[in-house]
């Protein structure tokens, strides 16, 4: 089963309902314990609310993340379910969990934000294929709601990115840490392939 | 590079046991379309891009249909979802997010209550608070208002509540730049003098106001074909444009609208 991280911010709704249309088996996991207590083959970190509510609430889960990540079981971070994964974040004080090396930034100015809206995708192939963006081709878009974006450290955990007045990240791996910026619970058909391609990661 | 968005609206009925969209002419005469999450799935396939859902009632008793109304959407349809009309407090927010909303529309609650603009967005973030207004045009100077020059004289615009009801005084560019600052995400920007004309989307307002705002306009009121939306979103600074009626009754889908954006050269999600 894919254990939805339930960290009490939002509408969660969206998510499960379309990892259960690809065939995935999505159980929304509320508390710390059952998350212990669950199966988990593999572990959605949503995407709402802001950084320093997200860490606030996620942190009692964190030994339990930590463990399900070094025993290799694989994460998608969806949005600041992203930006959890980084090292910090200027939207907050509080310290992400530094599962990749680098920062969280605002937007830059002169575009409108927050950064609402579909957006297309660059990928950089050159980097390697994987097996998240299967049949995802070079400029599909993808549904956007955010006002800070990731600066990875190592260029190479970098995908694919998109293009909102500065080039930023949208799209990270490393070893079984996936994360999207986009939320593709939201963007159609093209996000419900993202979903298929994690599920079936899951289940090999 | 970001898309403009084209969003079809979905005037809901739901005296009827599970809801219905209708389309009204200038927030009057009702015409029935068809059942909402059927109409929501058909747009999914023609390529919409995010969907609103008014409750065109706007009634407090009726939150619980608008909240069946989206669950049954939100099983089959994968895009952002909107809902809007009776949102007066936070716990109706709360019920259409619990449902599978993603944003809430206010207008007249806002009117009434502007810190219920900063409640949502502390609650559940900028992006889920969306900001209506209803403007009209009042020709003539007068004192505190933001003027526009229009090709029919000078005009401010006055916001009006309760469904184009009643009228409120307040200046819509002023209100819109309010809503900002208190953390609407997005402002849904309806021409009550063009909402169901077909004559076009007002030009003057939409410019006016998303010049005015760092956040997305949704330019609504007055689509009557594809070249309507062509024209605003070429010609002011609207992140995305609504229509109703001439999507719900076929005479235009959301590609055939897509293709001549494109072919006009502004960015679409195709």
């Amino acid at each position: 089963m894919i254990a939805i991280i339930d960290y009490g911010m939002g509408n969660l709704r969206s998510i499960h309902n379309a990892l259960a249309t690809v065939g995935g088996n999505p159980v929304i996991i509320s508390d710390s314990k059952s998350l212990s207590d669950a199966d988990a083959d593999a572990v959605v970190i949503p995407g709402v609310g802001s950084f320093g509510d997200a860490m606030r609430n996620l942190t009692p889960f964190s030994d339990r993340l930590f463990d399900l990540i070094d025993s290799g079981t694989p994460l998608l971070g969806i949005c600041i379910g992203m930006q959890v994964l980084f090292e910090r974040s200027e939207e907050s004080d509080a310290a992400g969990f530094g599962l990749l090396a680098g920062d969280v930034i605002r937007l830059p100015d002169g575009v409108k934000i927050p950064q609402m809206g579909w957006n297309e995708l660059a990928i950089r192939r050159n980097n390697r294929d994987t097996d998240l963006l299967a049949g995802i081709d070079d400029g599909d878009f993808f549904y956007f709601v955010h006002s800070y974006y990731c600066v990875p450290e190592d260029e190479r955990v970098i995908v694919a990115t998109t293009d909102y007045g500065v080039d930023m990240a949208a799209v990270v791996e490393k070893n079984n840490i996936h994360a999207v910026q986009f939320h593709p619970e939201k963007s159609s058909k093209k996000g419900l392939l993202i979903l298929k391609n994690f599920v079936e990661m899951v289940r090999c | 590079m970001l898309a403009k968005r084209i969003i079809p609206c979905l005037d809901c009925d739901l005296g009827v046991p599970h809801g219905r969209v209708v389309k009204g002419v200038q927030f009057k005469q009702i015409r029935y379309a068809g059942i909402p999450w059927e109409l929501a799935e058909e747009y999914d396939r023609q390529g919409a891009d995010e969907l609103i859902f008014l409750d065109i009632t706007a009634s407090h008793e009726r939150r619980e249909t608008m909240a069946k109304v989206i669950e049954k959407t939100s099983e089959n349809v994968f895009m952002p979802l909107t809902v809007g009309g009776g949102i007066r407090a936070l716990a109706d927010a709360r019920t259409a997010f619990n449902s599978g909303a993603d944003k809430v529309s206010v207008n007249t609650a806002a009117l009434k209550n502007p810190g219920l603009i900063n409640d949502i967005a502390k609650y559940f973030g900028n992006q889920a608070c969306v900001l209506a207004i209803d403007a009209k045009r009042r020709y003539g100077r007068e004192p505190g208002k933001e003027m526009v020059d229009t090709p029919d004289g000078e005009c401010w615009f006055e916001c009006s509540f309760y469904g184009g009801r009643e009228f409120t005084g307040i200046d819509a560019i002023q209100w819109a730049i309010e809503a900002e600052e208190r953390g609407a995400g997005d402002i849904m920007l309806t021409s009550m003098d063009r909402d169901g004309t077909k004559d076009g989307f007002d030009i003057e307002l939409t410019a006016a106001v998303s010049d005015s705002v760092n956040i997305p306009v949704i330019a609504s009121g007055g689509c009557g074909n594809p070249e309507h939306i062509l024209e605003v979103l070429r010609d002011t600074n609207a992140s995305a444009a609504l229509a109703a009626s001439i999507f719900h009754f076929g005479e235009y889908t959301v590609g055939e609208v897509k293709e001549c954006l494109r072919d006009g050269g502004v960015h679409v999600r195709m």
